[in-house]
């Protein structure tokens, strides 16, 4: 047990004595959660609004009105020619155009087909999409405020309403996500370099040949890292809660447990991966390309899982972080107990347990 | 006394016998020298006798445990400093030692006594607090091998020591051999140097993993009737079938 701790003792050593790497493992939760957060936030807001009105009217001056009034749209430019379309979207001034008809408020009134065009640079078809989206919800509801007054009891306006999310904050989806790449990024990434690293430099064969227990020496490595999970995983909930306002919808215990279990699987994972790897570069690579590229694409963080050809959707039950980002998204964004996790913790469980096992039969057989 | 022992060890995979049946004593105090080109069996065979490896057959005891059956014994008994340099750059002088110290075993309230003790032969104690990382190749190696007796082992495993380091920094390190084998430690060690050959008591060599010879280099430059130990290699090494691997 001694020789335990002094081993733990060292790994400590190794992390915070490499100033930069104990920076980015500290740091890196913080970066990705700002970066995603406000930088690449998928989120529409303040976009830039052109309007052509060939005979302004109540009508669409209550329609812009509305739109102006909403904080993702900001009124810049009133059209006084549809050429000018072309250039200002040319031009990069503004994210949507909304085109109205001739005689927009009698058509409306008399003919009840009035007709308005929504333009969006398609370029970004997530972004138009949203915005678009945006801008159909408010003009039906501009609708719907007429017809209250009207007597027309048939007409059904269906009313879009997204539930958990109700803003559409980017941040419900991405710091499930973020927690899943982290997570693994500190526990297999790093235990796996660092036992490649006593292989490189040739320090594993003397501690092999030294009375303590190959297990002891592996376990050892992963303690630190285990350490550092636990604070990122803090750090990221904190920020979470206080910079980003996402709630912790459900239990702080159960997501706690599930991101335990989590981490426990990335260390055998990490130790898995350091049976294969002999050099650091090769244990990067390895982890590099095999783990975090199926998280980013495969896992349902950035990419929806549903929406993907059968062969992807199939293999993407095979990765870690997807069935551990559905867990935290039902418990943290929805608020699930753990009834309705079961299903998410048990394949997470059980991949953890294949993997330790397959890890220690590999490191045992290794050193035969 | 003995305190290796080969009888007929022999290790293969699969069809490559890497190590073929060889048999050798050695006792105790004494330097003795394994040699052999690249892809001989050297290494294999060193990490049989350090319960690295499970021969395929045959019988060795070290420091009279059996290596296949004791394996945790024979490493409690023995210190080992590989070819590449062993100890850790980002760690401190006395922190490598301490490490050391703990992993084979001495206990606690010795370490400190221990430590200063490896300083003082060594005349290190005022780098005490260096980065390993900072100290000449030179050094690292002389600190490696105080490291690995620091538990004070009846046996010593050289694996290719001195490589890449100046002719001076070899003789102070082939120094420190000396003293250790005149307190009775008893070293094994492999070397691509033939100079280093001659400062052995007994040197062997391995030829396609099997000892062709085995005598004190003096006996063998007789034998073969050549001036140096390079040439006695040489015209053994000659023989061999197995290129480098």
């Amino acid at each position: 047990m001694r020789q335990f701790f002094a081993f733990v003792a060292k790994e400590f050593r190794h992390i915070f004595r490499d100033r930069l790497t104990t920076a980015i493992l500290l740091g890196l939760p913080i970066l990705m959660l700002f970066l995603f957060g406000f930088a690449i936030t998928t989120e529409v807001k303040n976009i830039r609004l052109a309007v052509y009105a060939p005979a302004p009217d109540d009508a669409t001056r209550a329609i812009v009105d509305r739109l102006a009034a909403n904080d993702y749209f900001i009124l810049s430019r009133t059209l006084a020619d549809p050429s000018q379309i072309q250039d200002v979207f040319a031009r990069g001034e503004v994210g949507l155009a909304v085109v109205f008809s001739e005689n927009f408020q009698e058509e409306m009134l008399h003919t009840g087909a009035a007709q308005v065009e929504l333009i969006a640079d398609g370029t970004d078809p997530n972004t138009a999409k949203t915005l678009v989206n945006y801008a159909q919800n408010i003009i039906a509801g501009y609708q719907q405020e007429l017809l209250r007054d009207a007597s027309v009891p048939f007409l059904i306006i269906p009313e879009v309403k997204l539930l958990y999310n109700p803003s559409m904050k980017g941040a419900y989806n991405f710091v499930p996500g973020v927690m899943g790449m982290i997570l693994l990024l500190v526990c297999a990434m790093m235990t796996s370099i660092s036992i490649a690293r006593e292989k490189e430099t040739g320090t594993m064969e003397v501690l092999l040949v030294s009375p303590v227990r190959p297990l002891q020496i592996i376990l050892a490595k992963t303690v630190p890292y285990f350490v550092i999970s636990v604070i990122d995983l803090a750090t990221i909930l904190l920020m979470a809660v206080y910079v980003l306002g996402v709630p912790i919808a459900g239990s702080l215990a159960l997501l706690i447990g599930t991101a335990l279990i989590y981490i426990f699987m990335s260390l055998a994972l990490g130790i898995l991966i350091s049976s294969i790897a002999n050099t650091q570069s090769t244990a990067l690579l390895i982890s590099g390309m095999a783990m975090m590229l199926p998280v980013i694409m495969l896992s349902g963080m950035i990419f929806p899982i549903e929406t993907m050809p059968w062969p992807l959707q199939w293999l993407s039950q095979a990765v870690p972080a997807k069935w551990f980002i559905a867990a935290v998204r039902k418990i943290m964004i929805r608020g699930l107990d753990f009834e309705s996790v079961r299903k998410e913790l048990a394949v997470l469980s059980g991949m953890a347990v294949f993997l330790i096992a397959a890890s220690l039969k590999r490191h045992r057989t290794r050193l035969e | 006394m003995k305190v290796i022992t080969a009888h007929e060890l022999t290790k293969r995979f699969g069809n490559f016998t890497a190590v073929d049946a060889i048999s050798f004593q050695v006792e105790q105090g004494e330097i003795f020298g394994f040699l052999g080109a690249n892809g001989a069996g050297k290494t294999t065979a060193m990490r049989i006798l350090c319960g690295l490896s499970r021969p395929t057959s045959g019988v060795g005891t070290v420091a009279g445990f059996d290596v296949s059956r004791q394996p945790e014994k024979v490493k409690a008994s023995i210190g080992y400093m590989s070819q590449k340099f062993a100890l850790y750059d980002d760690l401190k002088v006395w922190e490598n030692i301490r490490l050391y110290a703990g992993i084979y075993g001495v206990p606690a309230r010795d370490i400190p006594g221990c430590t200063d003790e490896v300083l003082r032969r060594l005349d290190f104690t005022d780098g005490r607090n260096a980065m390993v990382g900072s100290l000449p190749l030179g050094w690292k190696q002389k600190l490696a091998f105080s490291v690995a007796m620091v538990h004070n082992p009846r046996i010593v495993f050289l694996d290719e020591p001195t490589g890449g380091v100046d002719p001076a920094a070899r003789r102070q390190f082939w120094e420190l051999i000396y003293q250790a084998a005149e307190s009775g430690i008893t070293i094994f060690v492999t070397t691509h140097y033939m100079d280093e050959a001659e400062y052995c008591d007994r040197v062997s060599i391995l030829v396609d993993g099997r000892i062709q010879a085995l005598d004190t280099p003096r006996a063998l430059k007789q034998q073969y009737d050549a001036p140096t130990m390079n040439e006695v290699f040489f015209a053994l090494a000659r023989r061999a079938q197995r290129g480098e691997s």
